[in-house]
């Protein structure tokens, strides 16, 4: 039997090709219970029939850890003590970011039987691939966390509070992404392909596996490059994570004084993250904006 | 009340002339890729009451199931807007949002999410949508062991439990076994008695007929007729004749030039002009046009009556004139139900009945022995076809006629039914 509710019945929804950025977000917000769905959708398919199933989402890591370790601490030494710590820091970030970017740019197009049949806010696709992106972030914390345990590191709990405004900008800036690449990709499929490239140069952009110090900074400052090194929001949170989580800027390895992480007070973290905010912000806006124009004409081009 | 408004709705389709997707192709033509556009959609109004069953009917390509993807919400209109009031389910494909990969719990909370649910709504009905697909053994197992049939019908136990205030269903009741689509039709059934509202696609004029208070017809993107549904058939049947017609006439103008005052001059004086759709019209096909002028019901004494009791002879006279002189034509004739039930209609290519040949002007005859319906009003109507089964008339509900029944049996047939008793000792 049929349940009656009449609290739905004055809903009133309008469709039409010229859609607000409010009604637009408005809709995204009152669907947010899909976007659980469809998170949990992607994450229980990812790794249907493997034998090790979800374990792989911290195993994948963990390898590639391992093998980043390998070759930093033995074949090219870097000379950063406690690397294996330093680089998961920024790695969390960046992977959350590239694997986010990655998927979501075939977002759309993966689930065209569901575009051109069902209405429901199509920014939803690429959020969802943000989500999932979110749960093996916080599994590669765990794994990091552990590690930390086991060699019995500390890390810089006094500014943890940084992470918050970090996490906001990451989130802000790889969901702009995410829409934006989504949305375009249906219509030049060469997105997805040209991003893979783009991931892997942009991963030397952010100080991940070298440290932001000495030679570095001064050979930018020389050339006066330094501000468009750190215009890279991926560079500055990646920067905040090792900050928070690797947590030492000068260290001493075997006698000698190490430089790893730059001297830059809090407050400048602080105030870098909060441009990085504003345009990330703004990214998001235009993304949106972008999407919305373009989705109209999804169902022809799917 | 209303609850969907179509307002000056219009969709544009660009179909490229060839596909570009890649960056490179899209550079080397400078970022315009070449297409042609076409109107789907060209300024539709609609305004569809609350608690009505309304049909969208048209041809393949007439624009209906576009318009029904607008008010999904799937397609957005070029121009116009459409307002829609209350909960919507669609059901343009069942089972469309489900992953084989999922069990078909997970894929029933998915989908309802898809169609605008929360958990909450979902985990109050999730019993009777698995209840009302047959599928309680199986709801834990991945829907890609399920088979075509279990997949339907656990979409349209999704779309119909979830309590939606409009209802779109796309000629979905076409498919699963019998079984499946009474249950369909129950369900709709169910839903008008609830004063629910309902659009359906279909070109099934019979689906139109029994469950459709009203229907909009469509034809290349144009509203052509909206409103009473037994109305909306015959301005589609129209357009079906001249559509064939005008197919014929691009294929005869091809061959031979004609042109004829006279025949034009019978199609504007004709009862019923033909819908001009802005195609060719050509003489010839003028030629192969019968109308009918008059029609009357009389009894056995030949006296013009409206209502006649049960058993007795009936005789169905159609006045025409015809520019189908000396040609063979099959008809058809046709009894239905005010609900537009078929009572009656005999089979076209019956040689021995069917055929007739008509003369410049003059009256066709049915005559019906005995007459075996009960109380009721019954409409007509008449088909004629030529020998290569092109449509030369055709029109539904020409005229009723009301049978009254002197006995006190109800139903539609009066069926002579003797009972006995046979005692086991």
């Amino acid at each position: 039997m049929v349940v009656r509710t009449s609290s739905t019945r004055d809903q009133i929804r309008v469709v039409s090709a010229k859609k607000g950025l409010k009604a637009t977000v408005a809709e995204i917000y009152s669907r947010r219970e899909l976007l659980v769905f469809m998170v949990k959708k992607e994450l229980s398919t990812k790794y249907r029939n493997s034998t090790m199933g979800f374990a792989w989402s911290m195993l994948n890591p963990a390898f590639m850890l391992a093998v980043w370790y390998f070759v930093f601490s033995y074949v090219m030494r870097n000379g950063i003590p406690d690397f294996v710590v330093y680089l998961m820091g920024g790695l969390v970030a960046w992977n959350f970011f590239a694997v986010s970017l990655q998927s979501a740019s075939s977002a759309v197009i993966e689930n065209a039987g569901l575009v051109n049949k069902v209405s429901f806010p199509r920014e939803i696709l690429a959020l969802a691939k943000v989500g999932q992106a979110m749960v093996f972030f916080v599994l590669q914390l765990i794994v990091l966390a552990l590690t930390m345990l086991i060699i019995q590191f500390t890390p810089n709990f006094g500014q943890l509070y940084l992470l918050v405004p970090a996490m906001i900008d990451l989130i802000v800036f790889t969901s702009a992404l995410c829409i934006l690449a989504s949305a375009l990709n249906v219509f030049y499929r060469d997105i997805q392909h040209f991003l893979e490239v783009l991931l892997f140069g942009w991963f030397f952009g952010a100080p991940i596996v070298y440290s932001f110090t000495g030679n570095l900074v001064s050979g930018l400052s020389r050339y006066h490059v330094l501000i468009f090194y750190l215009s890279d929001p991926m560079a500055v949170i990646v920067m905040t994570f090792d900050r928070v989580l690797y947590g030492k800027a000068n260290v001493i390895n075997n006698g000698a004084i190490v430089h790893v992480l730059p001297n830059y007070s809090t407050d400048w973290f602080l105030a870098v993250l909060g441009v990085v905010f504003l345009g990330s912000m703004l990214l998001l806006i235009i993304a949106i904006k972008v999407f919305s124009k373009l989705e109209v004409n999804f169902a022809e081009e799917l | 009340m209303i609850s969907v408004s179509i307002e000056g709705v219009s969709k544009r389709f660009r179909l490229p002339d060839q596909r570009f997707n890649s960056l490179k192709e899209r550079v080397m033509h400078f970022g315009k890729v070449p297409y042609h556009e076409f109107w789907a959609l060209k300024d539709i109004d609609l305004e569809i009451q609350e608690g009505t069953t309304t049909g969208l009917l048209g041809r393949n390509g007439s624009g209906k199931s576009t318009l029904l993807k607008c008010i999904a919400g799937i397609l957005q209109p070029t121009n116009g807007q459409i307002v829609v009031k209350g909960r919507l389910a669609s059901m343009l494909e069942l089972g469309s949002g489900f992953h084989p990969d999922l069990s078909g719990r997970d894929n029933v909370y998915l989908n309802a999410s898809l169609l605008g649910f929360t958990k909450k709504d979902i985990d109050v009905r999730f019993d009777s949508i698995v209840e009302f697909a047959e599928l309680s053994e199986f709801i834990d197992s991945q829907v890609k062991h399920y088979s075509s049939g279990m997949y339907a019908r656990l979409g349209f136990a999704v779309a119909v439990n979830v309590d939606p205030d409009i209802l779109l269903v796309d000629e979905v009741l076409a498919v699963g076994d019998e079984a499946f689509q009474n249950k369909c039709m129950d369900r709709i059934k169910q839903f008008q008695a609830e004063g629910r509202t309902i659009i359906l696609v279909t070109h099934g004029t019979d689906q139109v007929r029994q469950v459709c208070d009203y229907a909009a017809v469509l034809s290349k993107g144009i509203l052509v007729y909206k409103g009473d549904s037994l109305e909306s058939i015959r301005s589609y049947r129209d357009i079906l004749v001249n559509d064939a017609n005008s197919e014929e006439a691009a294929h005869v103008a091809a061959t031979s030039e004609t042109t004829d005052d006279t025949a034009d001059k019978t199609r504007e004086d004709s009862e019923h002009p033909p819908l001009d759709l802005g195609n060719a019209k050509s003489s010839s096909a003028l030629e192969r046009f019968v109308e009918v002028t008059s029609v009357a019901f009389r009894n056995k004494m030949g006296e013009k009556i409206n209502s006649i009791p049960s058993g007795e002879s009936l005789s169905v006279e159609f006045g025409y004139n015809s520019k189908n002189i000396n040609e063979d034509l099959f008809s058809v004739f046709s009894i239905y139900t005010v609900r537009g039930e078929t009572v009656y209609q005999n089979y076209l290519r019956d040689e021995l009945y069917s055929i007739l040949t008509l003369g410049e002007k003059g009256i066709i005859k049915f005559d019906i022995e005995q007459l075996p319906l009960l109380d009721g009003t019954f409409k007509v109507s008449l088909g004629l076809y030529d020998s290569q089964n092109r449509c030369v008339f055709l029109r539904d509900s020409l005229d009723s006629f009301s049978v009254t029944n002197p006995t006190k049996n109800t139903g539609f047939v009066n069926i002579i039914v003797k009972p006995a008793v046979e005692i086991d000792n």
